[in-house]
């Protein structure tokens, strides 16, 4: 039987500790055609496609392309058997010339043996002239602005002949100019049989190029659809349409008066003019999609990052912060997204990352007074329930959830008003999940003003007294606990609906 | 594998006799190190005599890598430290000469031996300032800052001294490297005091954790609000204080100020805080250890003096042993 498929995807499956990121999932492309997928930030999009192109090794599951079954084990198969992604984070080198990084890693020999700068150049010069594209070969790559060098990572994933090419998020940092160049190239690459798997947050974009849908949730497959058979509403549906589990309960805590207030917080092409108030006993929740501003707007605000404009006023008195002591002083803390890179002190042990951010608190004259520390550390340890053989382990061998319980430990002991929280399970298990909303449920409890950034929907459903959404760096939509549903957020992330 | 370490024949598990081999492995080479070389010395490495002047001669280069461990614990480097040394021993000497010496740089100066410990300590403390301000503001890598440092004080001591050593010291001066507290030679007590002091500091100072903090994750420390200028303009002064008191030992023990002193000294700090388990990657490193990288260095170069090994020899088995500790190192790191 002849298979009218490019590519074939079966039941693929890939488990990541304590997450699992693909559970037995389909997908099939048609040569010719683009296929969009669609889902929310953790749904499983990009996991697939890092299979698909060999960086990931699913634990389950078979690939056919062009009838054939095949092993991809990593990208230099994939790219053999004519599969190219342009990736979200764009990895040019930066130092090299235009043309140089097209040809990375496949640079053709002259007679000698040497690289033959000539013919790259020239090769370079037609694959511009063919695309349309205004660059030239022989610029340094960081002299390109963001959108230039995304047309040439493009012009790079063509280049290589692929059947099948892979946008990641293509359009996250080009002008609307650029798109509208770049779906041209599609729409041609198109009537040449290649087949585009495109992954995008955006819904005009899928109406405007997509021929079939396929959304993801969960790291499951929820439908293939083709495009002419949605709209917004069913598409906005089958992203989010998942019961709602209890697994996120947000005890009653009574709401006082405002802790936090943040003022036209304003970060060049990043946070645009964002306000709002955060009251004791309040979990507020920042939702958006991943890149949206959620994390630049904490980083403004504890100094993390220089802000263009804006006040941040603290108990009815305008702070200044310049950097994280400040906030730290004025009592404000900040538990990072990326547990690894700007969280742990991996080589250091649970007691040096637990009171990292205290220190002044158990020296006041500069000497530590190990008791009081050991003591202090002993009473968190136990209050959270952090599972740790000795004070002394190196915080790297602990599990992600004790390594995460410990670093609220770290700012429960600045004793901050308000606690900013990005991502507070990521990458943990269910159980430490769990752990870690009943915490923050208490904490609110005993008056702290808390504010959660997370993509995860249930999470912000489950745990905000009130969500605020974020779409490119402004408010799209304010929505109190009552009122907030999966179907608002959604449309205000997406920048379907502007806040009221 | 629950029940290995519960049983009386599952105390020395594979596992066990590993990790206690890396942790412990650095005394266990310096002791096997003082038996072989006591053996094949036929006693006279152990003399106590021996031991004495084993631990004095590496005392400069033992102070220098302590403030090279602290240094290489928050992820930096410093290459200054021998220029420093002789900048620091150009200065101090300069105004500790015996008023009936031929060369006086200030005929009829004569100040208290204090002023010129002072000063040597002072100018040390402010080439490893300008090295922590270098970094600190203007974000050049360690590297190339104290690099830079090591040219231009290495420069600065010729230049102080118009490239001939400062001679005839006074006693009170060449007390420092020459003379003896209770019979112990004061390099010697001025190590233990040294090594000392940077250990509290290190382990009991909210200073010393920062030091580690910054070299464990960068990030994480700076959003947990400590100061990053602050703290490294301190790791590079503290290194070049030392760097100075070494200068202020080596001169008074050959009781001249040579702008030639400590060259390359350095490396063989860097090789002593290598050695005794401070890691390049930041966040770990002890004083003692850096203490025991230094006496096996210290005995190495007694025991093969004493065996008659040539120095060229010496300096093979040296890279050998530095290559070996960062081995060592790597996989205790995994």
């Amino acid at each position: 039987m002849a298979d009218e498929y490019l590519l074939r995807m079966d039941g693929i499956s890939k488990s990541f500790p304590g997450v699992r990121a693909l559970d037995d999932v389909h997908l099939e492309v048609m040569p010719g055609t683009v296929h969009a997928l669609m889902g929310e930030n953790g749904a499983g999009k990009s996991t697939l496609m890092k299979v698909l192109i060999g960086m990931y090794h699913a634990d389950r599951g078979s690939i056919t392309l062009g009838g054939q079954p095949v092993v991809i084990p990593d990208t230099a198969t994939a790219l053999r058997l004519g599969i190219s992604m342009i990736h979200q984070e764009l990895s040019p080198v930066p130092e090299m010339e235009v043309y140089e990084n097209i040809y990375l890693g496949r640079e053709p020999r002259n007679r000698l043996g040497l690289i033959d700068k000539r013919r790259m150049i020239a090769q370079t010069r037609e694959l511009f002239a063919r695309w349309e594209i205004d660059i030239n070969p022989r610029a340094v790559m960081k002299d390109l602005s963001v959108a230039q060098t995304q047309m040439v990572e493009i012009a790079k994933a063509i280049s290589y002949d692929a059947r099948l090419i892979i946008m990641d998020e293509p359009t996250s940092a080009i002008t609307e100019r650029e798109v509208d160049h770049l779906h041209r190239m599609i729409r041609s690459l198109k009537s040449t049989g290649v087949a585009v798997i495109y992954i995008t947050h955006k819904m005009d974009e899928v109406f405007k190029v997509a021929d079939r849908v396929t959304v993801f949730r969960d790291g499951r497959h929820v439908a293939t659809v083709a495009a002419e058979e949605l709209d917004r509403a069913k598409l906005i549906s089958l992203m989010v349409g998942r019961e709602l589990t209890h697994m996120f309960p947000k005890e009653h805590a009574e709401i006082g008066e405002v802790v936090l207030s943040v003022r036209g917080l304003t970060r060049k092409g990043k946070v645009d003019n964002v306000s709002f108030d955060v009251h004791r006993g309040e979990i507020l929740g920042i939702a958006g999609l991943m890149g949206a501003g959620r994390t630049e707007i904490l980083e403004g605000i504890f100094g993390v990052a220089k802000i263009d404009a804006g006040e941040i006023v603290m108990n009815g008195k305008p702070i200044r912060i310049r950097e994280p002591g400040d906030a730290i002083a004025a009592g404000i803390g900040l538990l990072t997204e990326d547990r690894k890179l700007t969280g742990i002190m991996g080589v250091l042990s649970v007691r040096d990352n637990m009171t990292i951010a205290s220190l002044g608190r158990f020296s006041p004259t500069g000497i530590l007074d190990r008791r009081r520390m050991d003591a202090a550390c002993r009473a968190q340890r136990d209050a959270l329930a952090i599972k740790t053989p000795t004070l002394d382990q190196l915080i790297k061998l602990l599990s992600g959830g004790n390594q995460q319980k410990v670093l609220v430990s770290r700012w429960l002991l600045t004793t901050p008003e308000v606690l900013m929280i990005d991502e507070p399970t990521r990458g943990i298990d269910v159980g430490a999940k769990a752990e870690i909303h009943r915490l923050m449920s208490q904490l609110a409890g005993e008056g702290k003003a808390i504010i959660m950034v997370s993509s995860e929907m249930p999470e912000i459903l489950g745990m905000s007294d009130r969500v605020i959404v974020i779409h490119e760096g402004r408010i799209t939509g304010e929505f109190t606990r009552a009122e907030v549903t999966q179907e608002k957020i959604m449309a205000a992330a997406t920048g379907l609906a502007t806040a009221a | 594998m629950a029940n290995s370490s519960a049983t009386a024949e599952g105390f020395f598990t594979r596992e066990r006799i590993g990790e206690w081999l890396r942790k412990y492995a650095i005394i266990a080479i310096l002791i096997g190190m003082v038996a072989l070389l006591s053996l094949a010395t036929g006693g006279t490495f152990l003399q106590t005599q021996n031991l004495i002047n084993v631990v004095r001669q590496m005392s400069v280069i033992a102070i220098l890598a302590i403030g090279l461990t602290v240094v290489i614990i928050s992820t930096g480097i410093d290459l200054s430290v021998g220029s420093i040394v002789a900048l620091s021993a150009v200065v101090a000497t300069s105004l500790a000469q015996s008023q009936d010496a031929t060369n006086l740089m200030y005929p009829g100066l004569s100040v208290p031996v204090v002023v010129a410990v002072l000063a040597g300590l002072g100018v040390g403390a402010l080439a490893g300032f300008t090295n922590g301000f270098l970094i600190a503001f203007f974000r050049i890598a360690p590297f190339i800052a104290t690099l830079g440092m090591m040219t231009a004080a290495r420069g600065l001591a010729l230049i102080y001294s118009d490239g001939r050593p400062i001679s005839r010291l006074t006693d009170e001066y060449n007390f420092f490297g020459q003379g003896a507290i209770l019979e112990i030679p004061v390099p010697i007590v001025l190590l233990v005091v040294v090594a000392v002091a940077a250990h509290v500091m290190l382990n009991n100072t909210r200073f010393g954790r920062y030091v580690y903090a910054i070299g464990g994750n960068e990030q994480a420390a700076r959003v947990s609000g400590i100061n990053l200028r602050r703290v490294k303009i301190g790791i590079y002064t503290f290194s070049g204080l030392l760097a100075g008191l070494g200068g202020i030992i080596l001169s008074g023990r050959i009781g001249s100020g040579n702008p030639q002193l400590g060259t390359g000294a350095e490396l063989d700090a860097i090789t002593a805080a290598v050695i005794g388990g401070t890691s390049f990657s930041g966040g770990i490193g002890t004083v003692w250890g850096t203490i025991v990288g230094a006496l096996i260095i210290g005995s190495l170069n007694t025991g093969l003096d004493l065996l008659n090994v040539s120095p060229f020899t010496q300096q093979v088995v040296k890279g050998v042993i530095i290559v070996l500790a960062i081995i060592i190192d790597e996989r205790k790191n995994r």
